[in-house]
C-alpha cells in the first residue's frame, strides 16, 4: 500500500520522539490546499506561526478550512503548496507516517479502536515505534496517571465501558503516549455533555502545565477558544485569517465585525472568565472569631468604616459575614455556618465572583485562599476596575504577536514572513 | 434482561432463514431467499451460548430419529441397497468435498476482491463488480450447472464453478459492507497516529469488519450446501443424488431421506459458522 516499511523507519522516529521533553515551534509557510473542481482553494496561502510550547487555537464558522488548517500539519491532507516547518526541520517531503508518530492527535470522542483495550490503545505509538515492553507497561501507567484514571481500574477496560468523557482522555493519553513534542486536537471536547467539557477542559489546562507541548486545537466554540488557548486565530472561509492574537486582546480589539459577531455578545463579560480573583487586589476585613463578643467586633467594625465584619472559625475558614446592624443586635458572634455565605477561592475567575456577587445581597465576596482560609474581600467595583485595566493592557500588547497572514493580502507582510522563516521561533511570546 | 428476548428473536429469525435456505436447496429450487442475505448485512448482537447449544442438540436429536426409523422401517430391497450406511457416509462426503472446495475458492476470491473494492482507486468500480456478482446468484443454479458441464466435462469440476459463481456474493458484498462500515473517523485516528494504510487495514478496518464478512460466510456455506445438491444433475455426487434417484425411481423414502440429510446438513454447516462466529468476534464490540 505504501513505500514505507514500519521496521526501517522505528529507529529514526524513536530518536527524534524520545529526546524531546517539550513542545516544538510549527510553522505554516504559504501553506495551500486546492481539491480538483473546485474553484476557491479550501485553503489559500496560511502562513502561521505556532510558537513552541503555547496553545494556540484555531476557530471559525463551520467550512471556514480551519480543520483542513490543522490536519496539513500533520500531513493527513497534504497542502497543494507551501511548506511546513516543524522545530526548523521542513517537513514538507519526509515521509507522512513517520511524521505523523511525532505528533499526538486527537479527535473527536477520542477515536479510540472498540477492539483494543485502554492499554492498547495508548500503547499503540509507542509499539510502532519499537519500545520495549516494559517501558511501554509503564509508560501507559503513567500517561493514565496524568489524565485522571486509574491504571489498576482502566488498564483493561475496552472503550465501550468507558464515559464518553473517559474515552477522552484515554484519546489524549494515547496522543502523549510516545511524548511528542506537538499535539493536534480536532475538535476534542464536542461529543460531551456541557459540564464534562467544562472539567476535560480544566484538565487540559492542567496537563499543559505540566507537559508544556505545543498543541493546536480547532473548535467552533469561542469560549472555549479563550479559556484553552494562549493564542486564537480567527479564520474565514478559505481559511483567510482575520485575527491572530491573545484571547483578551481579541475580546478587547476585535479586528473587524466578523470577529465581534464570532465573539457574540458579552465580549467584556467574556473577559472576566480570563482573570483570576489571586490576581485582582482583595480589600482587608474586621475578622473576628466565632463565638467571640459581638459588642467588640462591632467596636472595630465601626473604627476601620466597615460595614461588616468577617466571623471565622479556628481555623481561619469564614463561616458567616454580618454587617454593623446585625452585630448590634447580637451578644455573641455566630457559630453556625451561614448557608448563603458569599465566597469564592482565589483560584476562580473573575466572572465567577461576580456572579456569587450578584447572588448575594452584599455586592461583595469573599475570597478564600488554601484550605479555605480567608484572605480578604473582593467587591464590585474591584471587578470594574479589572475590566478597565485589561482593556487597557491588552490593547497596548500588539509587538510580541506571532505571524498569522494569508499570502497576497499586504505586500510587506512577505518580508515579515522571510524573516520568519529563518527563525520560526523568534517572537514566541515570554511569559 | 431487555436483551434476551431481542437476541433470541434474532437468533430465530435466522434459524427461519436458514431452515428456508435449506427447504429451497431440498426441493432443488434456484433462487434463494432474500431475508437470509438481509441478515447477512446486520451486525449480530452479542449472543450467548444457550441458543448454539440447543440448535445442536435438536439437530443431532433429528439424525438420531432418523437413524432409528432407518433400521427399523420396512424398506425394499432397492430402498435398503440405497440407504445403507456406508453409500449414506460416501454422498455425505462427496457433498461436503464440493462445499468445502467451493467455500475455499470464494473465500480465496471473495475477501481479497471485497477488500480491493474499498480502497481509495477502485471504489468506483466496486458497483459494477458487484452486478456482476449479483448476476451470478441471480442466474438460476441449475441452469448454471448445467450448462457449465456442457463445457466442463468433469461432473465435479463443473460443479465447483458454477457454486463459486453462486455463493461468491455474500462473501464479496459482506466483506466491502464491513470494511465500509468501520467508522472513517477510527481509520483517520489510525493514519492521524502515524500507522500506515496497511497497517490500519489489517489492525483496525479487518478486525471490526469480522463479524460481518464471518456472517456472509456462514450465508454462503448454507447456500452452498442446499446447492451443492444439484451436483447430482451433471454426475458431480453428493446428497443430491438421493434426490435424483427417488425422483427418478419414485422412492419416495430415498427422496425424503436425501432432502432431511441436505436440510440437515445445511443447518449442521450453520451452527458451525455460528460457532466460529461467537467465538471470532473481536472482544470489546
Amino acid at each position: 500500500m505504501t513505500d514505507s516499511d514500519p521496521r526501517t523507519q522505528t529507529t529514526a522516529a524513536a530518536e527524534s520522539a524520545s529526546g524531546v521533553a517539550s513542545g516544538r515551534s510549527i510553522f505554516l509557510d504559504a501553506v495551500t490546499k486546492r481539491y480538483p473542481g473546485q474553484k476557491r482553494p479550501a485553503v489559500d496561502g496560511v502562513t502561521l506561526e505556532i510558537p513552541e510550547g503555547q496553545v494556540v487555537m484555531l476557530v471559525g464558522p463551520s467550512g471556514c478550512g480551519k480543520t483542513t488548517t490543522l490536519k496539513m500539519i500533520n500531513r493527513l491532507i497534504e497542502p497543494t503548496e507551501g511548506r511546513i516547518v516543524l522545530g526548523g526541520e521542513d517537513v514538507t517531503t519526509i515521509n507522512g507516517d513517520e511524521l505523523r508518530r511525532r505528533i499526538g492527535y486527537v479527535i473527536q470522542a477520542g477515536g479510540l479502536f472498540p477492539h483494543m483495550t485502554v492499554a492498547q490503545n495508548v500503547a499503540l505509538v509507542p509499539k510502532m515505534l519499537g519500545w520495549d515492553k516494559a517501558r511501554i507497561a509503564e509508560r501507559v501507567e503513567e500517561l493514565l496517571e496524568l489524565v485522571g484514571l486509574d491504571p489498576d481500574v482502566y488498564r483493561s477496560r475496552f472503550p465501550k465501558e468507558l464515559s464518553g468523557g473517559q474515552q477522552q482522555r484515554v484519546g489524549v493519553a494515547r496522543a502523549l503516549a510516545a511524548d511528542p513534542p506537538v499535539l493536534l486536537m480536532d475538535e476534542p471536547f464536542g461529543a460531551v455533555d456541557p459540564i464534562t467539557r467544562q472539567r476535560l477542559q480544566d484538565e487540559l489546562i492542567r496537563i499543559q502545565q505540566e507537559v508544556r507541548k505545543t498543541m493546536v486545537i480547532v473548535t467552533h466554540d469561542f469560549d472555549e477558544a479563550v479559556k484553552l488557548g494562549d493564542w486564537i486565530v480567527v479564520f474565514r472561509e478559505g481559511a483567510q485569517i482575520v485575527q491572530y492574537d491573545t484571547p483578551e486582546r481579541i475580546l478587547a480589539e476585535p479586528a473587524d465585525e466578523f470577529v465581534e459577531n464570532f465573539i457574540g455578545s458579552g465580549a467584556a463579560l467574556k473577559q472576566l472568565g480570563l482573570r483570576r480573583v489571586r490576581e485582582v487586589e482583595a480589600a482587608d476585613a474586621v475578622v473576628a472569631h466565632a463565638g467571640g463578643n459581638a459588642a467588640e467586633a462591632l467596636r472595630r467594625a465601626e473604627q476601620a468604616g466597615h460595614n461588616h465584619a468577617v466571623v471565622v472559625d479556628e481555623r481561619g475558614r469564614p463561616i458567616s459575614w454580618p454587617s454593623r446592624r446585625e452585630l448590634s443586635r447580637m451578644t455573641r458572634l455566630p457559630t453556625e455556618l451561614d448557608p448563603a455565605l458569599p465566597v469564592v477561592g482565589s483560584g476562580a475567575t473573575l466572572n465567577d465572583a461576580l456572579d456569587t456577587m450578584l447572588v448575594s445581597s452584599a455586592g461583595a465576596t469573599l475570597v478564600t485562599g488554601r484550605g479555605g482560609v480567608f484572605e480578604g474581600v473582593v467587591d464590585v467595583e474591584t471587578i470594574m476596575d479589572a475590566i478597565t485595566m485589561a482593556r487597557q493592557s491588552a490593547a497596548e500588547r500588539s509587538s510580541e504577536a506571532p505571524v498569522g497572514t494569508n499570502t497576497g493580502a499586504v505586500d510587506v507582510v512577505i518580508d515579515d514572513e522571510g524573516a520568519a522563516v529563518t527563525s520560526p521561533q523568534g517572537s514566541a511570546r515570554d511569559d | 434482561m431487555t436483551e434476551r428476548p431481542t437476541t433470541d428473536t434474532a437468533a430465530q429469525a435466522t434459524d427461519d432463514a436458514a431452515i428456508d435456505a435449506a427447504a429451497d436447496a431440498a426441493a432443488a429450487a434456484g433462487s434463494t431467499d432474500a431475508t437470509d442475505a438481509a441478515d447477512a448485512d446486520r451486525a449480530p448482537a452479542p449472543r450467548p451460548w444457550r441458543p448454539l447449544i440447543v440448535q445442536i442438540l435438536v439437530l443431532l436429536a433429528i439424525l438420531v430419529v432418523y437413524g432409528a426409523w432407518l433400521m427399523l422401517a420396512p424398506l425394499t430391497a432397492t430402498e435398503r441397497n440405497t440407504l445403507n450406511p456406508s453409500t449414506i457416509l460416501e454422498l455425505t462426503g462427496q457433498h461436503l468435498a464440493l462445499t468445502l472446495v467451493a467455500t475455499v475458492i470464494v473465500l480465496v476470491i471473495g475477501v481479497p476482491l471485497g477488500i480491493l473494492l474499498t480502497r481509495g482507486p477502485f471504489r468506483k468500480i466496486a458497483e459494477p463488480v458487484l452486478a456482476v456478482a449479483n448476476f451470478g446468484q441471480a442466474a438460476p443454479a441449475v441452469g448454471l450447472i448445467v450448462l457449465l458441464a456442457a463445457f466442463v466435462p468433469n461432473g465435479f469440476q463443473a460443479s465447483i464453478i458454477a457454486l463459486v459463481l453462486y455463493a461468491i456474493l455474500p462473501v464479496l458484498r459482506n466483506t466491502m459492507i464491513g470494511v465500509r462500515g468501520v467508522d472513517q473517523r477510527l481509520v483517520e485516528a489510525g493514519r492521524g497516529m502515524g500507522m500506515t494504510a496497511f497497517a490500519v487495514l489489517l489492525r483496525v478496518e479487518l478486525p471490526l469488519a469480522v463479524p460481518v464478512m464471518l456472517s456472509g460466510v456462514r450465508t454462503a456455506l448454507v447456500l452452498l450446501v442446499g446447492t451443492a445438491s444439484l451436483a447430482a444433475f451433471v454426475n458431480g455426487g453428493g446428497l443430491g443424488l438421493l434426490i435424483t434417484t427417488g425422483i427418478n425411481l419414485y422412492l419416495f423414502k430415498v427422496l425424503i431421506s436425501g432432502a432431511l440429510l441436505v436440510a440437515v446438513l445445511a443447518l449442521i454447516v450453520d451452527w458451525a459458522g455460528r460457532v466460529v462466529e461467537h467465538v471470532a468476534r473481536p472482544k470489546g464490540l
